[in-house]
């Protein structure tokens, strides 16, 4: 006589401690192990593009800041380089190095939050606490420049929304100089800890043939070996001029992508110093008028820029009929903005492409006959955000 | 007659009373050595220091709902808690917690009872503690406790094992059963008042039982049944109010419970010179106290199957080898 043997079946969130926001997983178990992990989405769907379609070009932008809000920079900077693109706005140099020095500090924030709750979901907890105090200097830098913390919407079409702070450069100065060391911290407490690399090595593991076929992007798809960064591939915002490089991982498991994320950020810190030392003097929009903004001083002393100004902000500005696609290597991979106009001053269907939803889709794949800690720590080394993924 | 059995309960009572206190301190020292090791501040607002953090912790437990949901067996849930709470304070009946001293005229012994079997005892009732977190995980009817369970039984058996043999090496080397001899055997007159600790004569013993006990006590990095990030809460994600406390409670005593063997075993108990020897011994279960502390502040968790190879294949060989070593050296001694 033999006992029934039965799987259990796990309901995982939507409200659970590690999945990171309202991500819910079921979980079919055989004892700890796991044979099937589907991941439920769609509760913290907002309606993000479709209300985006309702606004004006400009008022859109702050859409974008709510879809990976760990990222509000890159964010920013994909939409207004599609809207830049269906327009046709060349942008100044200053403005180019200014976004890929922000968008740069984003990454290396983005990531240090991820480094956080990942080493928090494997039960580091004094890890959240170091990566949050330090990711405190790129929020301040934020803050000096657009005043927000968070949803920043700093960077706007044609430019960004304010003149650069006077102490930006001592600022994000402070960042190149502290993190390296708190990086070393970082690795002194993981990098060759036995039990994080128990726990990382060969978990969560995704070839390099799978990841393409998946349609995986970012560390994702670096870590498991294929070479493809669309700042190196496809370089937008002048990343070309920048001397940088893309680090890849080898096996494709979560050690992996944890190795190669703290080189992406060290490499970033050696993006923003070229950005830093070679930053060119010039305006921070460009001119274009009637479709970028003029810049506030004018506004408030010349006629015409006031015209110009009033006319933006009540009614836009028309499009030309046609679509644009933008990608951008966002921190959590390619975040793509699909534009379609019909020549009206709204878009008529905006489309974009959340690295973060895409990534999520390889979940069963990574967890397939893991045990059940590995779920949690697969969906760590997913780097999701529930925001983005739903929209 | 009469006297010896108000002599021991005022003892006893004693004993349990600073055990607890002990307890609800030892999670304020917790919050606030975790809290430096990550750059917070810890407790604070309640009293200096927020010395009064776990009496305003107490309070709002003690005023919460107590909620019992309905697939629990009513039993056995109630059961539980108490049954992992009681053998965690039984344990310092037989630990050595002063020298002898005169009180009053009456000649008091400094142990509740001098059992001739103590280091027995003490392995017998601090097994008994697992079943506590074992039945709550059973009883509680939902799939992350039940899980916590198991996974608390699977640690259990891998770990007495382990734990036990450690100390064999004492027992063979000390020749006693007795926890007041043993502490007796340790102490030291010279200078060198720590020579005849027997964590220098066992010093694998030691480190085996060190692991050990973090483990027996279910503390990071071996906090597999109650892993927050996995299972929610383990297997009081359905306990609330004093229940919830009482295994609350439990943990910080069961730590002090290894802390006060682990001291006695390894480290000469309340052996010590100019200072009281109450409290030596609460200065070395504080070493012990603060090592929990920093390997949680430290540490990741293991995972459930490296858990029980480390056990088996790691722990167990060593404590076997350890035995055997020290055995050989008693025979040809």
């Amino acid at each position: 006589m033999s006992l029934e043997q039965k799987e259990l079946t796990l309901n995982m969130g939507p409200q659970h401690p590690s999945t990171h926001g309202v991500l819910r997983v079921i979980v079919t178990l055989d004892g700890e192990r796991v044979v099937k992990a589907v991941p439920v989405i769609g509760y913290l769907h907002t309606g993000i593009e479709k209300t985006m379609e309702s606004k004006l070009y400009y008022k859109a932008l702050p859409c974008t800041d709510r879809m990976d809000y760990l990222a509000p920079m890159s964010n920013n900077l994909g939409y207004c380089l599609a809207v830049e693109k269906l327009m046709e706005i060349e942008v100044p140099e200053k403005v180019k190095w200014a976004r890929v020095c922000l968008a740069e500090l984003t990454r290396i924030k983005s990531h240090l939050v991820w480094l956080g709750t990942h080493a928090l979901d494997l039960g580091a907890m004094s890890m959240l606490l170091f990566t949050f105090r330090d990711r405190e200097m790129i929020v301040d830098v934020y803050e000096a420049c657009g005043g927000q913390r968070m949803m920043t919407s700093y960077i706007r079409i044609g430019g960004l929304s304010h003149e650069l702070p006077p102490d930006f450069e001592k600022k994000v100065r402070r960042v190149i100089k502290e993190i390296p060391a708190k990086l070393n911290d970082y690795e002194d407490l993981l990098t060759k800890n036995e039990i994080f690399i128990n726990r990382t090595r060969n978990v969560a593991v995704i070839s390099a043939e799978d990841a393409i076929n998946y349609g995986l992007s970012g560390p994702m798809l670096r870590g498991s070996g294929v070479k493809h960064d669309l700042r190196k591939a496809n370089p937008y915002s002048g990343y070309e001029n920048f001397d940088f490089e893309v680090p890849v991982g080898k096996k494709g498991d979560a050690y992996d992508r944890y190795l190669l994320r703290l080189e992406e950020i060290r490499q970033s810190l050696r993006i923003i110093e070229q950005a830093l030392d070679g930053m060119p003097e010039g305006p921070y929009r460009a001119h274009v008028p009637g479709v970028v903004l003029p810049p506030k001083e004018d506004v408030l002393y010349k006629m015409e820029s006031l015209i110009f100004h009033f006319k933006i902000i009540t009614e836009g500005f028309k499009s030309p009929k046609g679509a644009v696609y933008q990608g951008i290597e966002s921190p959590k991979g390619e975040l793509g903005f699909y534009i379609s106009s019909d020549g009206s001053n709204k878009p008529n269907r905006i489309r974009v492409r959340p690295p973060s939803f895409v990534n999520l889709a390889s979940l069963p794949k990574l967890t397939e006959g893991g045990l059940f800690s590995d779920v949690v720590c697969a969906i760590g080394s997913i780097d999701i955000v529930l925001g983005e993924v739903d929209r | 007659m009469l006297e010896m059995i108000i002599i021991s309960s005022v003892k006893v009572i004693v004993v349990v009373v600073a055990v607890l206190t002990c307890c609800a301190w030892s999670t304020w020292l917790e919050r606030k050595v975790v809290a430096y090791m990550q750059h917070r501040m810890g407790p604070t607002l309640a009293g200096p220091f927020g010395l009064l953090q776990p009496i305003a912790d107490a309070l709002k437990l003690i005023f919460k709902e107590d909620l019992v949901p309905k697939s629990v067996e009513k039993v056995t849930f109630a059961l539980a808690p108490i049954i992992s709470f009681v053998p965690a304070i039984l344990t310092f009946a037989v630990v050595p917690f002063a020298a002898d001293f005169e009180f009053f005229g009456y000649q008091v012994t400094g142990i509740i009872s001098d059992l001739n079997i103590g280091v027995l005892f003490v392995f017998a009732v601090t097994s008994l503690g697992i079943y506590g977190i074992v039945l709550a995980g059973w009883s509680s009817g939902s799939k992350y406790s039940l899980m916590g369970a198991l996974r608390a039984t699977a640690q259990m058996i891998s770990y007495e094992v382990g734990y036990g043999l450690s100390i064999i090496g004492v027992i063979l080397v000390a020749n006693t059963l007795s926890m007041k001899e043993l502490v007796e055997m340790q102490g030291s007159d010279s200078i060198w008042f720590f020579q005849n600790w027997f964590v220098f004569k066992q010093p694998l013993g030691f480190l085996l039982f060190l692991t050990c006990a973090v483990a027996e006590t279910n503390r990071c990095p071996f906090d597999m049944a109650e892993a927050e990030s996995e299972l929610v809460a383990g297997y009081h994600t359905e306990y609330s109010s004093m229940r919830f406390s009482m295994f609350f409670i439990s943990e910080y005593a069961n730590m002090l419970a290894v802390s006060a063997v682990g001291a006695t075993l390894f480290f000469g108990g309340w052996q010590g010179p100019l200072l009281p020897s109450v409290l030596w011994l609460l200065l070395k279960m504080f070493l012990f106290m603060f090592f929990y502390i920093w390997l949680r502040g430290t540490l990741p968790r293991f995972r459930y199957d490296q858990l029980m190879n480390f056990g088996w294949k790691v722990l167990f060989p060593l404590a076997l080898l350890n035995t055997m070593i020290t055995a050989a050296f008693v025979m040809i001694d």
